[in-house]
């Protein structure tokens, strides 16, 4: 076995409130392409920010070639040979592509603040020639393809003779050939020694272009394996672990109720691709899916945030226009943003003015000024029965815990007479007991009739409350699951592995949550 | 499965024209100022006398050089409302330095210029490392620099009545001496020399890539490795700069330093650059679009008196310019991201 080129060991990084990685290790050897797997929010892309010097660690060691490196700053890392392609790629877009590659470490002539474009071209055009990628040094950024924006990123670390590349997600917005074209510029690296790793949800390319591959979860490192020893439903396991498991809900029978919202085929760019659903009078519908697949899209296109290219909605049965938010607030729906701090409340305001918000103008009084009296009065109502815990009405929404402030948007839809309410993770930041709370809530509503579409990143959340399962993958909707389905199943299909996506058939329009086979990796009785 | 090549060119060739925004305003603009032009010189045959048209030049030259510093700023996705009185205040200190101290001309113009740099330096320091908003910075660098002139020239005028030759550098001709025919005073002389100093650092030197690198992708040019802190100060010096040449410009054409003057003209040359096709939103911008933008408003502002149209209205009408430019840049954009 070859040593190592590179080793972290015991890395630790904080955020506040949040613990992104706990003792974690990754090793890489030269010429090796290593993928580096895990869930939203399990420390990849954080631990590959800590490599590359972009995030400083709180403790552990980073070893190249047996030596213990500092890497305090992404410039550090640079010269240490280590170089990574963002997610969302860190290019500029009105430069050329020579500029871009070169910023930072432009060739200079005399006098020494002049640039020498000649010879920066030149170098641009023999890095370039190297990755055979047919890409105009002279172009500007903004006019290329992602792919090739891409192969601009890759070249940038070429002339900086990079020895470790990371590529955090960078098949993620590539379609199949110019993937296939990724691949044949990293194994061609690999071939020159270079250690990349490849960080990826696409679990099903893994075994064309990964050597090892390491599992992360919650902030840990959990296995680092040969490829050829693991199944991909191996990894999938590795990744959900076996974690805290809640009971299934109590699934109503809903076959009944009146559809209260449908989508047909609606599109919008490339975030939502031909989406059509039901949701029914007291359904809690759950939407599963990694970060990116179009969750929070949809649901902005529903609530008129964003416009829709094509495709139809209804709401209760009747073709909605729906054009801007106060078209949906008229409608009867509401939107909890995944985003509450910025989009949900206005923190700087009492809590009462923050529950009114949406329905300010019925309590207009002559000369337009407020009705107190009233907004005092429904705000007081909402507090009693939501259990809003305050001291005062007047009282700051920023002063509140974060499951108050999220009871108080919750709050100012009802106060609006909404009945479809729009729930993007709405426990996110919230401790486990107000989770709980807001849990109950949510039952509570649709046990008054009212229809939920919840999106939620957390996959026991989703199998807990969900009384019907939509699963999104890169704006498609993959697959349709019964409420109490397994987080292997959610995952299979949020990551697209073939093999699961065919056992769980997608339905476009179901009459009712029938429980369907979940493949052979369904653990959910 | 389509072979890679055919499949990437094809969707590289849809055009997305980001980078030639600017190029396209630039033409516009060139195209408003002939139309303008031809509109001024049919409504009044005064409009292409070469008084007239020396007094365009002249008026054009302070507001030129201003726009030419904030072009920088503006392209690296900032804003600098302060030169207008950081002119006025570089101004008196050349009027110190010449007439109260009755020290060397030189000295003084090297003092006009080096409180410009300071000044925008200042900025620099108050947005990149304070991290306040450049609009508010230079909001207050502002009134800093207006509170300032007023204060160090004990709120009175310099004249500069013992040194002729000062006011000789801006109202003399050198081109009169080669062609007695062409009186066109030097201060003009300075505008395109200044302009073309700027277009050179815009465009040749390691400054002017950062500055458009900045403008374009601030996070993306930081983890380049790029010192963005330093290379913004330095942007902002460089608008200081130019509102330190245009002081002592100015205070070489009046014969005099007015400490109450600048206040007004940050925003005639923040129009010029915009209106030459320079985006608010950073990235893209010309120093000939600047230099064409300046002299649009120029113009206008000359037509308009020349048909007697009172100043007041020209303020309104170059108002509502402004507004039109930045709408339509905020258009064009539009169109290209939904191309």
């Amino acid at each position: 076995m070859r040593d190592a080129m590179l080793a972290m060991e015991g890395i630790d990084k904080s955020f506040p409130g949040v613990r992104a990685l706990h003792r974690a290790r990754f090793e890489l050897r030269a010429g090796e392409i290593h993928a580096l797997v895990g869930e939203n929010g399990a420390g990849k892309s954080t631990l590959m920010k800590v490599l590359a010097g972009v995030l400083r660690r709180d403790a552990g060691t980073i070893r190249l070639d047996g030596e213990p490196v500092a890497l305090g700053s992404p410039r550090a890392a640079q010269d240490l040979g280590i170089s990574i392609i963002h997610q969302e790629l860190n290019l500029v877009p009105h430069l050329s592509v020579a500029q871009n590659i070169f910023l930072g470490r432009e060739p200079r002539r005399w006098p020494r603040f002049v640039l020498d474009e000649r010879a920066q071209g030149d170098a641009a055009r023999a890095v370039l020639a190297r990755l055979r990628a047919g890409i105009d040094p002279r172009a500007p950024v903004s006019e290329l393809t992602v792919a090739k924006q891409q192969m601009v990123e890759i070249a940038k670390a070429l002339s900086i003779n990079a020895r470790v590349l990371i590529m955090d997600e960078p098949t993620a917005a590539l379609t199949t050939p110019e993937i296939a074209e990724l691949f044949r510029v990293a194994r061609e690296l690999r071939a020159h020694g270079v250690g990349i790793v490849h960080i990826s949800h696409r679990l099903e390319e893994l075994p064309e272009i990964a050597d090892r591959i390491t599992v992360m979860r919650d902030g840990e490192t959990i296995d680092t394996l040969a490829m050829a020893d693991i199944t991909i439903d191996g990894i999938i396991q590795r990744m959900v672990g076996r974690t805290l498991y809640e009971a299934a809900p109590a699934i109503p029978d809903l076959a009944e109720h009146e559809v209260v919202l449908e989508l047909r085929g609606v599109t919008r760019g490339r975030a939502i691709r031909d989406v059509s659903f039901t949701l029914r009078r007291g359904e809690i519908l759950g939407f599963a899916g990694l970060i990116g697949a179009g969750r929070t899209e949809v649901a902005r296109a529903i609530f008129g945030a964003d416009r829709i290219d094509s495709g139809e909605i209804l709401v209760r049965g009747r073709r909605a226009r729906i054009r801007s938010p106060h078209d949906a607030v008229r409608l009867g729906i509401g939107y909890l943003s995944e985003d509450r701090k910025r989009y949900g409340l206005a923190l700087g305001m009492a809590i009462e003015t923050n529950i009114a918000l949406a329905t300010l103008g019925r309590c207009v009084g002559w000369f337009g000024t407020v009705d107190t009296t009233r907004t005092h009065a429904m705000a007081r109502r909402y507090v009693d029965s939501l259990k809003i815990r305050t001291p005062s009405l007047r009282h700051l929404a920023r002063n509140l815990s974060g499951g108050n402030q999220q009871k108080v948007v919750i709050a100012k839809w009802l106060a609006a007479d909404s009945d479809i309410l729009l729930f993007d993770e709405p426990t996110r930041g919230i401790d486990v007991g107000a989770k709980s709370e807001i849990y109950h809530l949510m039952n509570e509503l649709v046990r008054q009739g009212k229809s939920i579409l919840m999106i939620s990143s957390e996959l026991p959340e989703i199998l807990r409350m969900s009384h019907r399962i939509l699963v999104m993958c890169e704006g498609r909707i993959t697959a349709e699951l019964p409420g109490g389905s397994s987080q292997e199943a959610i995952m299979a299909h949020a990551t697209r592995y073939a093999g699961a996506a065919s056992a769980g058939e997608r339905m476009d329009r179901p009459t009712s949550p029938t429980r369907t086979s979940d493949g052979p990796t369904d653990h959910a009785h | 499965m389509a072979p890679p090549i055919t499949h990437t060119d094809r969707a590289a060739s849809r055009p997305r024209r980001a980078g030639r925004t600017s190029a396209v305003q630039t033409v516009l603009a060139f195209g408003a100022l002939i139309v303008m032009g031809v509109v001024f010189s049919i409504a009044s045959p005064n409009f292409f006398q070469f008084d007239n048209v020396v007094g365009i030049l002249l008026a054009t030259a302070v507001n030129g050089v201003l726009a030419l510093g904030v072009t920088f700023v503006i392209i690296a996705g900032g804003i600098d409302l302060s030169i207008g009185t950081v002119m006025s205040l570089s101004a008196v200190m050349t009027g110190i330095v010449i007439t109260n101290w009755q020290l060397p001309i030189p000295l003084g113009i090297a003092a006009g210029l080096a409180t410009g740099a300071v000044a925008g330096a200042i900025n620099g320091v108050i947005i990149a490392r304070l991290a306040l908003p450049p609009f508010i910075a230079t909001l207050g660098t502002l009134s800093v620099a207006k509170g300032l002139a007023l204060i160090t020239s004990g709120l009175r005028p310099i004249y500069f009545t013992d040194t002729p030759s000062f006011n000789e550098l801006a109202m003399g001709s050198l081109i009169a001496k080669l062609h007695p025919s062409l009186e066109i005073p030097n201060l003009v002389l300075f505008l395109f020399g200044a302009a073309v100093v700027a277009g050179f650092a815009l465009n040749r030197t390691i400054l002017g890539r950062y500055t458009f690198a900045l403008g374009s992708n601030e996070e993306a040019t930081r983890l380049s490795g790029v010192p963005v802190a330093g290379w913004k100060i330095a942007v902002y010096a460089v608008s200081g700069l130019f509102a330190g040449l245009a002081g002592v410009l100015i205070a070489a054409r009046l014969d005099s330093a007015q400490p109450s003057l600048g206040f007004g003209y940050e925003l005639d040359a923040i129009a010029a650059a915009v209106i030459g096709g320079t985006s608010l939103r950073g990235g893209t911008g010309t120093i000939l679009g600047t230099v064409i933008g300046a002299f649009v408003i120029s113009i206008l502002a000359n037509g308009l008196r020349i048909l007697s149209v009172s100043q007041e209205w020209q303020m309104v009408v170059t108002g509502v310019i402004v507004i039109l430019a930045v709408y339509l840049d905020i258009v064009r954009r539009r169109t290209q991201e939904h191309a």
